[in-house]
């Protein structure tokens, strides 16, 4: 029967992921967001939380609680802390979740340990490429039977690409011929970050500084066929919008955030004698940014809840996606009207929301749950 | 407990009892009321008083999500039929009002006709909104003197937009429950509303509003000129509370919900909207789905099906359009499905009433604009009834508190500010 109460557990998962980003994450998100360098003692201290761990399977000595919903519950209060800081600490699961569903037992044996581990361990998931008409079901990138051994070529981007990585999942397009825009089915391949015949090109992004990313240029990247996951087009299409069901959530965190700060500033900021929240102007405002991560929000837990009972959810993927999006860039970009010119420094938040959330379209499989 | 969206059993059949309801008794006569202005639509009101209103056959009980229940039951019938769904023989916000702030003996008193098997259909309505003051109705004027002489209240005034105000004031059994001061100096403590049952002398149908939509219901204006009830027909006490006077009222109030609204006189009356604006919300989602469900499936007709899969860069302009009418109309449907699901667990949901009701009265506006400009002749050609979705779906951002007065409860509550200070 509906109801819309997490469940005591999650209650208690989004208390505690609540207060490590209030704690931890907020008050570093604009220093990281200027160095462009994730603290590793504050990466170490999401590890521990087993954030990611606690979704990987039992047998490998992960807690074996996979959940689309809770991801997504975990993926907002971390966004709330900061954006770039909450996919940096997600990325571990871009390697562990796809090995964990799909890997060949020895490919399992041979990456979950090291996310499983006792120090963090960054993942990195190339899907995105770049450029405008960038269809993520039909990649340029393709990938060739190659004797025991596949070839992969093409040029992906947006990869996160944190320091002390091992490992990055490319998604390709499977390709008999020899002609470059191959249109076979999705593929998956796990990929050694030291590969000969990969480059990583560090990018500079508007948005989400604080989290290292990478042009990845593959150019005849060998790997053994056993590094190629046993997942089929549908599988990965399933895997995708996982990801952006977690992207969605990160992103109405961030958005949440950027309200929040909206509403206490209008509440203290003063205009001819009163704040500026007392003014419809200002206050309708606030309430139309509330009304409408409310609803983005519902359509997030839905569509989770739909891929968490295993039922055919692309189309409410897609409303969830298109409507976070949506509703993301209008609440940050109303919170820097709300601030007016202190919207527009970085010395408030607004600002570094807005560059975080316009283009979401583009930030597909950031992050996994 | 955890978050789930599947409906539960008695739901799931309420749904697709009242969604064949819609089809069968609405959809075919939906024309012929919008046309037929005012008129009294028998055939669906016999039905609704002989069979309709017992629900599902089997009798499907209202289960402990009720609220929920009755959501689904209005988004059907409104998918088939605004107007008709408002001109149900039912006790309506007269209801709501004696069931939030009556005493048991009112309750039963005025409620019982309605339970009767058998006899005339019969109607309740509130009568709140005057020519001069709609939102702001702590500024009406209809006045309740008190006659000791008689025990009885005496009530002068003008109500307008008074919904099934026809039927309530005319058909003996029914009901209108008006709001009227006691004293206008007091503010809106002073405010108290009275059960006045049809045919009261004194009470005038003056005729009903000619309307941009929801034609097959009667909007009533009803005039009370030294119109007499007994004592016992005030809902709430008659004292005037000083300290209520001193507060702000509506949104400002923090205790809204359906177990502590009884006597307390503007804030109680102010607290059944909790209840009703998410069912207003739901209505309007029925409205709203109405209109896409078609517009959707004549797209399929013309061979144009909606791909959900397709990259940003090569979706049309239609497949934009449809995409962000559907995620907006689930965004309500959730918002609304979220306040009424409160309502079942005895929360205040002041806050959440009037996010649902914002969200889909605007949203359904919007949607059943654009599914006429989508569809274009056919949109505009009253062949179709995507035109009048349209112009029934407009009142959904107007009455039950305009977009504005939502955006204002919502805005008081996130910003924790009363009534006085953000105005």
């Amino acid at each position: 029967m509906i109801d819309f109460e997490p469940s005591e557990e999650q209650a208690l998962i989004i208390e505690t992921v609540h207060q490590f980003a209030e704690n931890e994450i907020r008050p570093r998100s604009r220093e990281t967001d200027e160095s462009g360098v994730p603290p590793q003692a504050l990466l170490a201290a999401a590890h521990e939380l087993g954030l990611v761990a606690n979704g990987l399977p039992e047998a490998m000595g992960g807690g074996g609680a996979r959940s689309a919903l809770t991801g997504a519950l975990i993926a907002e209060e971390l966004g709330w802390g900061d954006m770039a800081l909450a996919l940096a600490i997600l990325s571990p699961g871009l390697v562990g979740f796809p090995v964990a569903d799909h890997g060949a037992e020895s490919l399992r044996r041979r990456v979950l340990p090291g996310l499983l581990g006792p120090s963090f361990v960054p993942g990195s998931l190339a899907l995105v490429e770049p450029r405008f008409d960038f269809d993520v079901f039909h990649p340029k990138t393709t990938a060739r039977r190659d004797g025991d051994a596949y070839r992969i070529d093409g040029l992906k981007c947006h990869v996160p690409w944190l320091a002390g990585g091992r490992h990055v999942v490319v998604i390709a397009c499977e390709s008999e011929g020899t002609g470059s825009g191959a249109a076979g089915p999705l593929a998956a391949f796990v990929v050694e970050r030291d590969a000969a015949g990969l480059r990583a090109e560090p990018e500079q992004n508007m948005g989400l500084c604080g989290l290292p990313t990478a042009e990845l240029v593959l150019e005849g990247v060998r790997v053994p066929a056993e590094s190629r996951l046993a997942a089929s087009d549908a599988d990965l299409r399933r895997l995708i919008d996982r990801g952006r069901i977690a992207i969605a959530a990160t992103a109405l965190g961030a958005a949440r955030a950027a309200f929040e700060v909206a509403r206490d500033y209008a509440r203290q900021r003063e205009t001819f004698g009163q704040p500026i929240a007392t003014r419809q102007a200002i206050a309708f405002k606030l309430a139309d940014m509330a009304i409408e991560i409310d609803g983005a929000r519902l359509l997030v837990w839905e569509a989770a809840a739909a891929l968490d009972a295993g039922a055919e959810a692309a189309r409410q993927v897609r409303l969830a996606q298109d409507q976070t999006a949506r509703v993301a860039l209008v609440v940050a970009d109303s919170a820097v009207q709300v601030f007016g010119g202190h919207g527009y420094i970085r010395d408030y938040l607004p600002e570094m929301s807005l560059r975080n959330l316009a283009g979401l379209a583009s930030y597909e499989a950031l992050a996994l749950v | 407990m955890t978050i789930r969206f599947d409906l539960s059993e008695g739901s799931l059949r309420a749904q697709s009892h009242y969604r064949q309801v819609a089809l069968d008794q609405m959809r075919p006569i939906s024309r012929k009321y919008d046309l037929a202005e005012h008129a009294l639509p028998r055939e669906w009101v016999d039905y609704w008083w002989r069979e309709g209103r017992f629900g599902a056959k089997g009798g499907a009980a209202l289960a402990n999500d009720g609220f929920v229940t009755i959501c689904l039951q209005a988004e059907q019938l409104c998918w088939g039929d605004a107007g008709l769904y408002l001109r149900m023989p039912t006790p309506a916000l007269g209801g709501s009002a004696v069931s939030a702030a009556g005493t048991k003996e009112q309750q039963a008193k005025f409620m019982a006709g309605f339970r009767e098997v058998g006899g005339q259909p019969i109607w309740g309505a509130m009568a709140i909104t005057e020519p001069h003051a709609g939102s702001d109705a702590a500024a009406i004027e209809t006045t309740a003197e008190f006659d000791p002489a008689t025990d009885e209240w005496i009530l002068n005034g003008t109500k307008i937009f008074c919904t099934a105000g026809e039927g309530a004031s005319t058909e003996p059994g029914g009901f209108v429950v008006v709001w009227a001061t006691l004293d206008k100096a007091a503010g809106r403590a002073a405010i108290k509303s009275f059960v006045v049952p049809a045919g009261t002398p004194g009470m005038q149908l003056l005729g009903c509003e000619k309307k941009l939509g929801i034609r097959a219901s009667d909007t009533a204006t009803l005039r009370f000129e030294n119109c007499r009830v007994p004592k016992d027909n005030l809902l709430g006490r008659a004292e005037v509370k000083k300290q209520e006077a001193a507060k702000a009222g509506e949104a400002s109030s923090k205790d809204s919900s359906k177990d502590s609204s009884k006597d307390k006189g503007f804030k109680g009356a102010m607290a059944t909207f909790d209840a009703s604006r998410p069912i207003v919300a739901a209505m309007a989602t029925g409205v709203g789905r109405a209109a896409l469900e078609f517009l959707i499936e004549e797209l399929a007709r013309q061979g144009v099906v909606i791909r959900y899969d397709a990259p940003p860069r090569e979706r049309t302009a239609i497949e934009k359009d449809v995409i962000e009418m559907e995620a907006d109309l689930q965004a309500a449907r959730l918002l609304t499905w979220r306040a009424a699901w409160m309502m079942n667990k005895g929360r205040p949901n002041n806050l959440e009433a009037s996010m649902a009701k914002a969200k889909a009265g605007l949203a359904v506006t919007k949607i059943t604009q654009k599914a006429v400009q989508i569809l274009g002749p056919l949109g505009h050609s009253r062949k179709l009834l995507v035109e009048k979705w349209m112009r029934d779906a407009k009142i959904n951002d107007i009455y039950e508190g305009t977009q504005q007065i939502n955006q204002l409860i919502v805005a008081r509550r996130i910003l924790d500010y009363s009534s006085a200070v953000l105005r």
